[in-house]
Formats: C-alpha cells, structure tokens, sequence
C-alpha cells in the first residue's frame, strides 16, 4: 500500500520534466532525418525528397569543410592545453600568498570574467585590442607598427586562444585551489627538516598530489575537443577571419539556419554530435579507469 | 639572514607580481571600461581614458536613461530569469529526486536515467530544435528562450547526488511517521541540500541573464530581444564589415561611451549577486568535481 503510493509519487513527479524532454530532445532527434533530405521547409519532413548521403557527401566536398573541422580541433585544442596549465600555474603561484585578505580578494577578481557573457566580453577584448587601442599604443612605444588583431588570419587564433585563457584561468583554477589544501602539511614539515627548498617541495610534493586532480580535469575536458566556443568566436569574429575561425559550430549557424541550407547544416550538426558522444563515451570510460570518477 | 632565507625572499617577491598581474589583467579591462563610461566621447574615441574617467560626466548615463529600448529589453531579461529560474529549479527538483533513488525503492528508476543520460549525450542539434519551436508557434514569445531548456540535465545530475548523500536514517524516521514522498522531499531532502540548491540556482540565474543566442534564433523582432542580444548586436554593424578602413572609421563615430555605459548597468545586477555566489559556486565545483 505504502509502497504504491510512493511509486505512484515519483511518477508523477517524472511527469513533467519527461514530458519537456521528449518534446524538446527526443523530437527533434528525428528531425535528422532532415540531413538525408533534400529539406525544402515548404513541404516539411515527409514531403521532402531522400537523397541518402548527398548532403554529407557535398559537406567533404566543399573545400571550407575541411577547413572548419581543422579549425574546431586546432583552435580546441590549444584552449584546453595552454587554459589547464595557467589555471594549475596561478593555483600554484596563488597557494604560494599567505595575507588572507589579499589572497580573497584576488581569488574574487580572477573568478569574475568566467561569469560575463562574451556578449559582453567581445565589447572590452575589442577595446584593447583594436587598431588604436592600449595594446597598439604600448607595442608603438618599442617602434612597432599597429596590429589588426581582430581581422588578420595569423594573429586571430592566437587572441581567441589568449582571452579564452584570460576569461577561465581564474575559474578554473578553483578546482586545483581545493585539491591543494587537501595536501597534507606533514609532508612539506617533513621535507623542510630534510632541508627541501621551497622549489625542491613543488616538484616532490606539490605536483605529486595535485596530478590526480589533474588527469581527471584533463579527461573531462577531453568531449570538449568539438568545443572550440561558440560564444566566443562567434562574437569576435568577422568575414575576414572565417578562413582561420569559423569551426563546426559558427559553420552550422551561418550556413544551417541564417543561409537556411537547413539539410547541409543538419547533416553538419548531426556529424559533430555523433563524434561529440564517442568522446564523452570514452572521457567517462578513462576517468573511470583512471581516477573512479564517472561523469554519469 | 642565511643563503636559503634571502631566495626564499626572493621567491616571494616574484610570486606576488606575477598572482598581482593575473589579477590586474582580469580587473584593469573591466574599470577601463567603467571609466569610459564615465568620460566625454571626444576622450575616450581618442582613447585616453585607462582605468580613470577623463573629464568626468555622467552624460552616458543620462543618455541612457532616455533609450527606451535598453530599458525594454532590460524588462524583458529580468522576466526572462524570473520565469526561468522558476521553471527550470521546479524541473530540476522533481527530476532529480526520483532519479535519486535506488532501483529498489523507485521501480522504473533505471529506465528514467538512461532516457535523460540519453537526451543529454545526444541531441538532434540547432536546426531540428529550431524547427520544433517554430512548429509549437513559440517563435517570438519569451516561452521560446525558457522551455527548450526547461530540464538543464546537467544540474539535474548535480542535484541528484547532493540528495544521494542525505542520510537514509532521516528518510526512514519520516515514512515511519507516515510521511508522503512529497513532504520528505519538502521537509527532509530540500533543505539539507540547501548549499546545492543555491548553487545550481545561482547558475539558472546568470545562465539565463547571459544567454544572447536564444533570442539570436528565436526572436525575430529585435524590440523583443532580452538585454544580451540588445548588447551583442551593437557590435554586429562593426562586424559584417570587411574593409579595415572602414572599420576603423566606424569604430571611430561610434558613441563608444553610451555602449560602455550600457554594457556596464548590464552587468549590474550580476556584479550584485557575485559577492553571494561566490561562497556557493566554489564549494559547488568542489563538491561536484573532487570525490576524495
């Protein structure tokens, strides 16, 4: 009696998040039929004639698309190696301060970027480094001419990778931060009688207890190798920089939904979640394997 | 002093200018900002405002006061939030915690799980959800920017382990007294998780004043855009030009001050509940990333 009454309870309380997710994920996931159609909106899914693989036959054809997935991985792949060793450099040098105050107060400003949109953001990256910006202004001090970071195909990248750095380190670095403090503080005693210095201490003690910590944030960013960031380009970018950072993401919007190509930009989309969930599949896997994390 | 002291000394100095300029880079480009705001436009298109106004006036602001449709679109994000963040903590909550019990004590558990570990790993993508909200006619309506992601699965799966760590003993005390699942959630469950519950809310809260792009795709009258799409495409003229020339120009007669101004009251209201946020969202990460 008790217990069908408590069945009974969970269903219902199942109802309506089930109800938003079939409505709002489960249909759309048929909506891929789409990137086997010639999709004309006009005559809908079941109007629409098949063309089987055409759409992701002309996706390889087009010589952008090569372009696109060489940029995803590229531009991705420089976040995740240069943002998890700043992050790990200023929780160490940040572990280093010993004045409460000032460490609090610096913790607060490095976390803060993380949470303002690149809406915003794009704004003041585009203020320091436009063409007559502080930044050029500085370089003009040491006889170099300007730099049109924004809008040059060798520097764009560089900048992406640079403020997306910029915005996260803080953030990211909060992670590491805690799994410092769990450190044990016989050790460094210890190692400080032995006559370690402090250097000697990072390398033997310090890096030793942060590596689990940091094999598992490594494994977890791995799905985000499709991830270059949407947000983020697309509010810096500009015609003249597509070549260097238009990725998967930017490409699917702009062709799929504003050029209305809807069954190429389907098709696109359709590729990047396929590839997307081998990788969670396998990030969840390793974690499991190495450190008994599982994401789910 | 010894050799060792004074490297040690050394080191510290060193450690403190390079944490101070990490902090500066983040700090110096947002006071930049609020300084600009507060110049004249003749100094800061000539770009000599750094981190303190140059010839001080609250002309911007004044300005700002009188555009309507900043104001507008303000309205329109602070509603977006309000019902956002009611429909998206009811979800979560009512998800997550039948998906927090044990196969055993809610039949049916398992098959619920793997539905929405399914919806979070695969998704149809842009264009399929786009061509559903069109055919539900929530184009141009607040619903649209709410209910795609009504079930945020990754909070949900946030919120679910705080209720697995409650002890069952509370549980079991309450069934006794003849408690339904209703009110052990309310009374038991809920407010032990309190310091989660904040957290997810927190992130409901600035996702939702953050996001541009939903209203990007689902909003077609730019008089209806919340407050980040407003902002976002302020600079969208500057972007589809392709001639440096004229960029720069543009970039030049741009009321650069007005635009700080409003990028600086839109980030207001977030810069009000970070002091709050932070003592949650760092215990939150922790929480959900280190398991010792």
């Amino acid at each position: 009696m008790r217990n069908k009454k408590d069945q009974a309870a969970f269903h219902f309380m199942m109802l309506p998040g089930m109800i938003f997710l079939i409505i709002f994920s489960f249909i759309p996931m048929f909506g891929i039929v789409m990137a086997f159609q010639n999709y004309i909106p006009a005559k809908g899914i079941s109007g629409s004639s098949w063309v089987g693989l055409d759409n992701f036959k002309f996706m390889l054809q087009i010589p952008d698309s090569k372009q696109i997935f060489a940029n995803t991985i590229i531009i991705a792949v420089w976040k995740i190696i240069v943002g998890t060793l700043v992050s790990i450099i200023f929780a160490l040098l940040l572990n280093e301060i010993r004045v409460r105050f000032a460490k609090r107060f610096m913790q607060t400003v490095v976390y803060l970027p993380n949470f303002l949109s690149w809406a915003i953001l794009a704004t003041v990256v585009m203020n320091i480094f436009s063409y007559e910006g502080p930044i050029n202004a500085f370089l003009g001090w040491f006889g170099i001419d300007p730099i049109l970071f924004m809008a040059s195909n060798d520097w764009f990248r560089p900048m992406l990778v640079l403020t997306d750095v910029w915005k996260g380190f803080g953030y990211g670095s909060i992670i590491y931060l805690a799994s410092l403090t769990s450190i044990d503080p016989g050790q460094y005693e210890a190692a400080s009688i032995d006559g370690a210095n402090r250097f000697k201490q990072l390398w033997y003690i310090t890096l030793p207890g942060l590596m689990p910590t940091i094999i598992l944030v490594t494994t977890l960013n791995l799905p985000n190798v499709l991830n270059a960031g949407f947000d983020q380009i697309f509010n810096l970018y500009n015609p003249l920089v597509y070549q260097s950072a238009d990725i998967i993401d930017t490409y699917v919007y702009r062709v799929g939904l504003v050029e209305r190509q809807y069954s190429l930009g389907t098709a696109v989309g359709l590729l990047r979640s396929v590839v997307g969930i081998i990788l969670i599949l396998s990030a969840n896997k390793l974690a499991q394997k190495f450190t008994d994390y599982r994401i789910f | 002093m010894t050799a060792q002291t004074i490297k040690s000394r050394i080191a510290d100095v060193i450690i403190w200018i390079l944490v101070l300029a990490f902090t500066l880079s983040c700090l110096v480009p947002l006071l930049n900002l609020v300084a600009i705001s507060f110049s004249d436009n003749a100094a800061a298109s000539a770009n000599l405002v750094s981190i303190f106004p140059v010839n001080f006036t609250f002309s911007s602001y004044e300005k700002l006061l009188s555009d309507s449709q900043f104001w507008r679109s303000f309205m329109i994000s602070v509603e977006r939030v309000a019902l956002g963040l009611l429909v998206n903590m009811t979800l979560m909550i009512l998800t997550a915690y039948p998906l927090s019990k044990s196969s055993k004590q809610f039949r049916g558990q398992k098959v619920y799980m793997n539905l929405v570990i399914f919806a979070m790993l695969f998704s149809g993508g842009l264009i399929p959800t786009f061509m559903v909200v069109k055919q539900l006619h929530l184009l141009d309506s607040i619903w649209s920017l709410i209910l795609p992601g009504a079930v945020p699965i990754g909070n949900v799966i946030l919120l679910m382990n705080a209720f697995r760590g409650v002890p069952k003993s509370l549980e079991e005390a309450a069934t006794i007294d003849g408690a339904s699942q209703w009110t052990i959630l309310g009374r038991i469950y809920l407010p032990v998780v309190l310091p989660t519950l904040a957290t997810v809310m927190l992130f409901t809260i600035v996702g939702h004043w953050n996001d541009y792009f939903g209203a990007l795709v689902y909003i077609n009258k730019a008089s209806n855009y919340p407050l980040q799409t407003y902002i976002q495409q302020l600079s969208v003229e500057v972007q589809n030009v392709t001639d440096p020339e004229k960029l720069m120009e543009l970039a030049k007669i741009s009321d650069r001050t007005l635009n700080a101004a409003k990028i600086v009251v839109s980030t207001l209201p977030l810069l009000l509940i970070y002091p709050f946020m932070q003592k949650y969202f760092v215990s939150g990460i922790v929480v959900g990333s280190v398991k010792e």
